[in-house]
């Protein structure tokens, strides 16, 4: 987006379906219903905690879990391949590759572990609003 | 929004959608502690375990809590900096977070599918201004993601 770019209340270039959209002067007015706001939580997100064991732990532990991200009418494409690449370190190309497992087939694993790695990225995951669970291989 | 070279992002705005982003976020932070069992809530806290009730258990009182914290100071943090010209990449990945918060929001209130998602309402559509905000927040969003993927990429 260059420094003499118009006023911008539609979607740009892509995705093409929508080329303006009006911000009306009560657009605030989303949640009206609410109360007031009070305090908040501290700035810097915590990270996952480790998982506790339990009795009804895994029947067959050396068998990894799986981390699967679920496609959404919601989440942005371009979104769902930087938190991938970011979250993954994966390159381009294989975040790109997953989203659109994620987008055509419904579905994609996008990491697999001990159940405690795969709690932690499925925690992630949700801390950016993407749709995951985590399964064992069936 | 472009990122400059000693790696801040300049953020231009006009005062009326920064407005919008000083009013919507305090909004959801509002909703998310009165209430929380708020249906159009639940995509921001998806069952990690569904076929698993006591492992889902299990993992909502581990991280309940901290997703919770992390969805409120992203929110936070949007509203307190909506004026600001420049943001740090922590500050926009931030902005980021919130922005996709408020269109989880929005868009499972608006029941969007693949089809409808980007669509402009219907002449007297009844959500019309809700569904022009989520398309707005969605085309502002894809130029944050853009300008976070330039190092990257």
């Amino acid at each position: 987006m260059g420094p003499h770019a118009p006023p911008r209340l539609g979607w740009g270039a892509q995705p093409p379906k929508a080329s303006r959209a009006w911000v009306g002067p009560h657009a605030g007015a989303v949640w009206r219903l609410t109360r007031e706001d009070k305090d908040v939580a501290p700035a810097t997100p915590a990270p996952a905690k480790t998982h506790r064991p339990s009795i009804d732990e895994d029947l067959s532990p050396d068998q990894p879990w799986q981390v699967v991200v679920w496609n959404d009418p919601i989440n942005l494409m371009s979104y769902v391949t930087w938190v991938f690449q970011t979250l993954f370190g994966y390159g381009k190309p294989k975040a790109e590759k997953l989203m659109l497992d994620v987008h055509q087939k419904g579905r994609a694993v996008v990491s697999s572990g001990p159940r405690e790695r795969a709690e932690s990225d499925v925690f992630r995951l949700h801390a950016y609003g993407l749709w995951a669970t985590m399964e064992k291989p069936s | 929004m472009s990122r400059r070279r000693d790696g801040t992002y300049r953020i231009e705005l006009p005062e009326g959608e920064r407005a919008l982003l000083r009013a919507l976020p305090g909004q959801l932070q509002s909703l998310l502690r009165s209430e929380p069992a708020d249906p159009s809530l639940r995509r921001l806290f998806p069952p990690a375990y569904p076929v698993h009730p006591d492992n889902e258990q299990e993992y909502r009182e581990l991280v309940g809590e901290d997703l919770l914290d992390g969805h409120l100071s992203a929110l936070k943090l949007l509203a307190s900096t909506a004026d600001a010209e420049t943001l740090d990449e922590e500050q926009l990945v931030a902005w980021m977070r919130a922005l996709n918060q408020l269109r989880l929001v929005l868009g499972t209130r608006l029941d969007v599918d693949d089809e409808s998602s980007g669509e402009l309402p219907d002449p007297g559509d009844p959500d019309a201004e809700v569904r022009n905000v989520f398309i707005y927040l969605g085309w502002l969003q894809e130029q944050v993601v853009s300008a976070l993927s330039v190092r990257g990429s």
